[in-house]
């Protein structure tokens, strides 16, 4: 298995409401994103394909420090950390999608924790498909409202092929 | 933070270091936004309301049974 570096983007002083990978190179198995996040006021974590927000459909599971939430999703893949988090930490997320260039629905798994120094602090896996046949070339992130509330500075995201 | 929301775009089939974009959001991808946000939050209450619901219920069912004379381990036992 060779895990290889696509790119790294760190967002800058003035924020950013979503970040997307464009032109992925279709010569990788898997891609994986790894994000360092935090958001002004929201904490979920949202996902796009190839411009998209539909035909996503999954399975979500969060302990939230004080009690187990089991539910169902679309584009909300993770959590991550908020404005009102500890100070200067940032909630992290793992994104694996299997087969993303192949003519088959894509099947995608999550896991994310918000980096909290309280009794609420979420630790959550989700089960996604993606029922779309097309090769995945763009994928985006972002926080539930980015437009309102957007990543905050030093947010990074960092894109794998996996082959 | 800018007036305009901005995103970040990543142009991989770009060279490496002429890759990255910081473009403002449209006022349609604000608005589109917007309301997604508006609807998923909706939905988020309706669910966690409904989880309370199914909550509470439970406990009312455990707690006639524990009334009918069985242990809290018994009732849970018989909820599994």
């Amino acid at each position: 298995m060779t895990m290889t570096l696509i790119e790294t983007i760190t967002v800058g002083s003035g924020g950013a409401a979503s970040i997307e990978f464009t032109g992925i190179p279709q010569d990788g198995k898997d891609l994986l994103v790894l994000l360092s996040a935090r958001a002004n006021t929201v904490q979920a974590l949202w996902m796009q394909l190839n411009g998209s927000n539909s035909d996503f459909s999954g399975l979500r599971l969060t302990g939230t420090g004080s009690s187990v939430i089991a539910t169902t999703e679309t584009v909300q893949v993770g959590f991550i950390n908020r404005s009102s988090s500890t100070a200067n930490t940032f909630g992290n997320a793992a994104i694996y999608i299997s087969n993303y260039a192949s003519s088959t629905a894509k099947s995608i798994s999550t896991d994310s924790v918000n980096e909290n120094n309280d009794t609420s602090a979420l630790q959550n896996i989700n089960a996604t498909i993606w029922d779309n046949t097309a090769a995945i070339t763009s994928l985006l992130v972002e926080p539930q409202s980015g437009a309102s509330y957007p990543f905050l500075e030093h947010t990074t995201a960092s894109l794998y092929t996996i082959s | 933070m800018s007036e305009t929301p901005v995103k970040v775009v990543v142009d991989l089939s770009k060279p490496k270091g002429q890759r990255e974009s910081i473009i403002e959001l449209t006022k349609a991808e604000i608005k589109e936004q917007t309301a997604m946000a508006a609807e998923a939050e909706t939905q988020r209450i309706a669910d966690e309301a409904a989880q309370a619901e199914a909550a509470a219920t439970r406990q009312a069912g455990l707690d006639k049974l524990i009334a009918l004379g069985l242990t809290e381990a018994e009732a849970l036992a018989l909820t599994r």
